[in-house]
């Protein structure tokens, strides 16, 4: 999308839910600039788009300057899991139960094709899950085998906005959310 | 008090089992390891594979010969380009081509820069298992040149397919010769930095000398080949005993060590990345003109029986087997793999030794979880 | 030692052996009886000494499934192929060569999950990959159809 459109409020508004209220919209603002400038990450790959995470995450492409800036072992304390790479059958449950051990609120970027609809493994395979939103319901799809580091910055970029829409009015329904 | 109100209900001697799950930190990947713990000791391990099948073994008897280059990128996607030249030579002795001297020297020097880049991420997460985090970026920011110039010329950063049965997919770019020398040049003086940060640290060499130890009989037996092989004194180098395309031409050592533990693991691989170095240049100013790819039909059919190559990966032995039926598909294609083989010597090394040694021992093995369940 | 003399000597342990010359590796085909004897005394003799398993392959022939063994020697730097094969399909039962190479302990389980064949004195045999649960039957036969899962091209 164009830079314009990128950062023009007004289009956002067009996608907000609940409509303004005086007193609650400088306490939205403030809460989602927090919330969307600190994601802290699951530390989750499974193949190949992992590496890409990792190297998204070092020098080159620092990602701690859009606000990740620790991956934490434990579901608890995440706020988003960055699905990267294939999910198969034998991993479905884990994922789910990671899924559901994590606090609200929280996000799932699908990185990579094989987590957004099965990838090269589409076709003849007997157990690739084609695409992760069959399991979990998914905020950011992030195509790309692998998507280069600044795709994943992009997608991340893409969460943020995303979030910047919520109200404290409606607690956040994955499920109407997630298409 | 009599004997039984002593315990207090605990039986002290019972070993416990515990479960360091798919989804870990350190262990690279998604495997789950079972281990059963005396205390703090480590009496077995169990390895669950299977939580990234993809069936790609399946997904190929489907598939003509240059489709199948996509899929080997997959298979050990740090060393991307070995997998794939794996398949291209198998075909081409099948078909009993000759490829031009020009791609053989292009393939060894992008196969030994692959392994540049691969040792040097296994360096990274050495390095951040065993808590030393700064491994990662210096790592990392020395890979970030390599896969630059896999980019330039390959389209690729990681997943390359640039190989293709008969030779490449396209010439090398201009700036390919000058960018590679850029590169050793600036490596030279950083490899002895990382000696510096990481070999001498008394720290790491208490958590790596005498741990994780495996004699030469059970290496082979076990078939722990590449790396990991040859700290146990198993001369297992692939291009020395079986040499394929320009290896047979070229002069490097390979490096062994007797004592089978995990410093002598870390030992083999750094210098593994000087030999690659050595390699490099003996080839980048030599190669010849010519084509990039030999001459070959639209639709590639193998002839009928079976064809075994083995090339020698960043982490061991890399076998494919091809059993032809005449047809474009191959009737069964299976992959050797050598982190299989590595990963199944685990509970002999890490029995009897306490349960962070493990993390050091995973990490000296160097698997990549894809390349175990394929 | 040449091919010559490993062929000799095969057809002297194990005589209903058939040897097939291929352009790379010589084939020998075993009868599934002798081949855990032929195996350890291939690896025991001193001057053939095959101690290094490098790939172990399942594989479904239409009528039968057999299981190739590539060896080779770390010492002569020589490498031969065995082959077997059993014509039941039903229930499929072949010898496990896990005390002579440790490294066939994962690869027969891998076999058991693919094809089916089960080994006899296999220390730990259950399968390696799959989920019992979620896919059932065994993938790799060349029989194998399962509609929910495979999208077909």
């Amino acid at each position: 999308m164009k830079e314009e459109d990128f950062r023009d409020s007004e289009t956002l508004d067009i996608f907000k839910k609940s409509g303004g209220n005086i007193l609650l919209t400088t306490v939205d603002s403030l809460i989602n600039w927090g919330r969307s400038n600190s994601i802290w990450p699951l530390t989750f790959a499974t193949s190949c788009c992992g590496i890409e995470m990792m190297a998204c995450g070092a020098s080159r492409h620092d990602f701690s300057r859009f606000g990740i800036e620790v991956y934490r072992a434990s579901p608890r304390q995440a706020d988003v899991i960055v699905v990267a790479g294939t999910i198969v059958h034998k991993m479905a449950p884990v994922l789910k139960r990671l899924y559901d051990q994590m606090s609200e609120p929280k996000y799932v970027i699908a990185m990579g094709a094989c987590a957004v609809s099965g990838g090269p493994f589409f076709y003849n395979s007997y157990s690739v899950i084609k695409g992760v939103d069959q399991i979990i319901p998914v905020d950011v799809y992030v195509p790309g085998c692998p998507p280069r580091p600044e795709a994943l910055l992009y997608g991340v970029m893409q969460l943020q906005r995303k979030i910047k829409l919520e109200s404290i009015r409606e607690p956040r329904n994955p499920l109407k959310d997630c298409l | 008090m009599t004997e039984e109100n002593k315990n207090s209900g605990l039986d002290r001697d019972e070993e416990y089992i515990i479960n360091i799950g798919p989804q870990h930190p350190s262990t690279h990947g998604v495997l789950r390891l079972v281990v059963s713990l005396k205390g703090e000791i480590v009496k077995s391990v169990e390895p669950h594979c299977g939580y990234i099948h993809r069936g790609i073994e399946k997904m190929c008897e489907k598939l003509t010969y240059p489709q199948i280059i996509h899929l080997t990128d997959r298979l050990d996607y740090l060393s991307a380009h070995i997998n794939n030249e794996a398949v291209c030579l198998c075909v081409e002795k099948a078909l009993e081509i000759e490829v031009p001297e020009r791609v053989k020297y292009i393939r060894a020097i992008l196969s030994e820069l692959t392994r540049i880049q691969s040792h040097e991420l296994w360096w990274c997460s050495f390095g951040m298992d065993m808590g030393a985090t700064t491994c990662y970026f210096y790592g990392l920011r020395d890979r970030e040149m390599v896969l630059d110039i896999f980019e330039e010329t390959c389209g690729g950063r990681m997943i390359v397919s640039y190989n293709t049965p008969g030779g490449l997919m396209n010439d090398i770019h201009p700036n390919f010769q000058k960018r590679v020398k850029e590169f050793l040049k600036h490596f030279r003086k950083k490899l002895p930095e990382y000696d510096q940060l990481l070999t001498g640290n008394v720290i790491m060499q208490e958590r790596t000398k005498n741990v994780g130890i495996i004699s030469r009989e059970d290496a082979i037996s076990y078939g722990v080949t590449g790396p990991s092989g040859r700290g146990s004194g198993f001369s297992c180098d692939v291009r020395k005993h079986h040499p394929y395309g320009i290896y047979d031409k070229v002069d490097f050592v390979e490096p062994l060590y007797k004592t089978g533990d995990t410093f002598a693991r870390y030992k083999v691989r750094m210098d593994e990345m000087w030999e690659s170095m050595k390699i490099i240049e003996q080839l980048i100013d030599n190669i010849p003109e010519g084509d990039y790819c030999a001459k070959m039909k639209p639709v590639i059919k193998l002839p009928e029986g079976e064809y075994y190559q083995r090339v020698e990966a960043a982490r061991g032995e890399l076998g494919v087997y091809i059993n032809s039926r005449g047809d474009k598909y191959p009737y069964r294609l299976k992959l050797r793999s050598p982190n299989l083989s590595n990963l199944s010597a685990l509970n002999v090394l890490a029995s009897g030794f306490k349960i962070a040694d493990l993390i050091a021992i995973g990490g000296s093995l160097d698997y990549v979880i894809p390349d175990i369940d394929r | 030692m040449e091919n010559s003399q490993l062929k000799e000597r095969i057809l002297s342990l194990v005589p209903e052996a058939e040897i097939v010359e291929t352009k790379q590796y010589f084939n020998a085909i075993i009868p599934k009886e002798k081949l855990h004897f032929l195996a350890k005394n291939l690896r025991e003799a001193g001057d053939t000494s095959f101690d290094y398993l490098f790939c172990l392959t399942g594989l479904d022939l239409m009528d039968s499934l057999m299981v190739v063994y590539h060896i080779e020697s770390t010492k002569y730097h020589h490498c031969i192929v065995l082959k077997t094969s059993t014509t039941d399909r039903n229930n499929p039962v072949l010898d496990s060569v896990t005390d002579i190479w440790h490294t066939a302990d994962y690869h027969e389980r891998e076999v058991f999950d693919f094809f089916g064949i089960k080994f006899n004195n296999h220390p730990d045999m259950r399968r390696l990959f799959l989920d019992e649960t979620r896919i059932e039957g065994f993938p790799f036969r060349k029989d194998y159809v399962d509609e929910i899962n495979i999208v077909e091209r």
